[in-house]
């Protein structure tokens, strides 16, 4: 999993994508733009493109940090809870604050995320299990009870349509104006580089990190302050994104191990390579309708996952 | 000097370690001994400030414990605990590189990555550094493990039984380490100890444990004798002398 492969896949695909869609554009219409191609590159494909590959980065970033954190292969914010909580965040901020501004959205969104994290870290502290496998069926479970909350609030405030929208991962509506908040993603992104080191060593365990002179409250601290910035900004613009921060960390440590440092770069490319590959695979396949990023996505990840398991099991057993 | 003055911890209503005071001298081995639970481990978890003590202090070349930066003891004191289970799929290099963290926060230079390699040659694992740690044998995670402690090259180093899993060959090898370590460079090495003849052949002070407390404290000489090891392991154990050395015979 070459790094430069990687970038050179990503930069075709990225390319690619901008002329994918209703409205006719080729490259060949980069020279000379219309006034009216020029606005639907910079209203809507560029922005998609733009939310895809930052998406795509932060949500396999997170995955990474939340695996070393917790020393399990198997926890993601699919899998911890954090995209459910955000989720219940969101709707919770609609509620109390009925016309929030985005920045209010996502501010609760982020709480609702460290706290639903939070919650599930300690879950793992209290219960020992014997098999890692355990661990993500546990997080899916906290989830679930998460999202019969919100289920339950939604219904009895009729935003079950809304509550519906953030389930499903779906970049058709980002449109200029509407996902800029995704922005917010890059300085945790930069923070995690700056962290790296901290993060694997904090991955060897509280002892072994004491020993070195970590302060490993901390550095656990601000991974999951990472992990919850990144899913709220994520669910909140573009909805879930199923699996990628599951399978995009481990499918890079089969190849590369698990040195936080080295992997960071190929994580993210890879992560971003995938979102945008089911994207446009969701483009075309019914064209000129689509087919959500969530779905793809899930078809996907679901299988990277269970070959995953099964991987483990061969190996550990 | 590490001093400890009248340490105690306690469990709920049991105490592990009950007023315990040594001093612990760079440039000497000290080896702790004593049956099961007589508080070795803890006492030595308590120095690395893994877990608190209930009571007393500790003082690091005159300096009292809690003073220190958790950065700043890391470039003092290390240890390394018996077990140590890492999930992460990291080389042998990486393992130890991550041993000068404290001096270089990450961004190893030359000369961090010069003390890597003397570390991991120490250790002879200069075949094994780039494995990955899974695909070792016990023995060789035990010695990579105590190459990134030699790596982080502080003044003390406290080992909790380090032989464990470790065959003939590579126990002596570690222990002759130890004493390089301690004669070459001066450190302060302290290593808890079942096997009481490793004890005995390569330490200058032997500190025997039961109970909570410290029974005796003094030179191995002093200390490998048959009636003191008789009140310590509460069993009969003979000594005898092998080409000049003194040799434990507890196989009663």
């Amino acid at each position: 999993m070459k790094t430069r492969y990687l970038v050179a896949v990503l930069i075709a695909l990225s390319f690619y994508s901008l002329f994918v869609g209703v409205i006719q554009l080729t490259p060949a219409d980069l020279f000379g733009l219309t006034s009216r191609k020029a606005q639907v590159l910079a209203v809507s494909r560029i922005p998609r493109l733009v939310s895809i590959l930052l998406s795509g980065m932060s949500m396999s970033l997170c995955g990474l940090i939340m695996q070393q954190l917790t020393q399990n292969k198997f926890v993601s914010p699919t899998t911890a809870g954090t995209l459910d909580s955000a989720r219940l965040g969101i709707l919770i901020s609609l509620l109390l604050f009925t016309s929030a501004a985005p920045i209010v959205k996502m501010a609760t969104a982020f709480l609702f995320a460290l706290l639903g994290t939070y919650t599930f870290t300690k879950i793992l502290d209290r219960v020992k299990f014997k098999d890692a496998v355990f661990i993500p069926l546990v997080g899916l479970m906290f989830g679930g009870i998460v999202n019969s909350v919100s289920t339950f609030i939604a219904y009895r405030f009729d935003l079950i349509q809304n509550i519906s929208a953030w389930l499903m991962g779906d970049f058709s509506l980002i449109l200029q104006g509407r996902y800029e908040l995704l922005y917010a993603v890059v300085p945790t992104l930069v923070l995690a580089y700056v962290y790296a080191n901290r993060f694997t060593i904090a991955g060897m365990g509280e002892e072994i990190a004491t020993t070195l002179g970590l302060n490993y409250r901390q550095v656990v601290n601000v991974g999951l302050g990472i992990v919850a910035l990144c899913t709220a900004a994520v669910v909140l613009t573009v909805g879930t994104l199923p699996f990628l921060g599951l399978i995009v960390p481990n499918l890079i440590s089969i190849y590369r191990g698990d040195h936080l440092q080295r992997n960071l770069t190929a994580t993210a490319l890879l992560g971003a390579v995938i979102v945008l590959a089911c994207d446009i695979l969701g483009r075309i396949i019914i064209y000129p309708y689509e087919i959500p990023i969530n779905v793809t996505l899930g078809v996907l990840g679901s299988g990277v996952f269970i070959y995953l398991i099964a991987r483990q099991y061969a190996y550990g057993h | 000097m590490v001093e400890v003055r009248q340490v105690t911890k306690r469990y709920g209503a049991k105490t592990v370690l009950d007023n315990v005071s040594l001093t612990i001298e760079k440039g000497a081995l000290t080896s702790l001994i004593g049956p099961n639970g007589a508080g070795k481990s803890t006492l030595l978890s308590i120095i690395g400030r893994l877990i608190p003590a209930d009571g007393g202090e500790i003082y690091i070349d005159g300096k009292p414990l809690p003073a220190y930066g958790s950065n700043e003891l890391a470039r003092k004191l290390s240890f390394l605990r018996q077990s140590n289970h890492v999930n992460l799929r990291l080389t042998v290099r990486e393992l130890v590189s991550f041993g000068r963290f404290p001096y270089s926060q990450g961004r190893l230079t030359a000369a961090d990555w010069e003390v890597v390699d003397r570390a991991i040659e120490s250790m002879e694992l200069g075949e094994l550094q780039h494995k990955y740690l899974d695909q070792l044998s016990g023995g060789q995670r035990q010695r990579a493990f105590i190459a990134m402690v030699v790596a982080q090259d502080t003044d003390y180093i406290m080992l909790d039984e380090p032989l464990n899993n470790l065959d003939m060959k590579h126990s002596v090898q570690i222990m002759k380490l130890l004493r390089r370590l301690v004669e070459e460079s001066g450190k302060g090495v302290v290593v808890v100890m079942h096997d009481i003849n490793f004890a005995s052949h390569y330490s200058d002070h032997v500190v025997a444990f039961r109970e909570g407390c410290i029974l005796y404290d003094g030179k191995t000489d002093d200390i490998i004798e048959p009636s003191v090891l008789q009140e310590v392991f509460g069993m009969e154990i003979q000594i005898g002398r092998v080409c000049d050395r003194r040799v434990c015979v507890y196989f009663t």
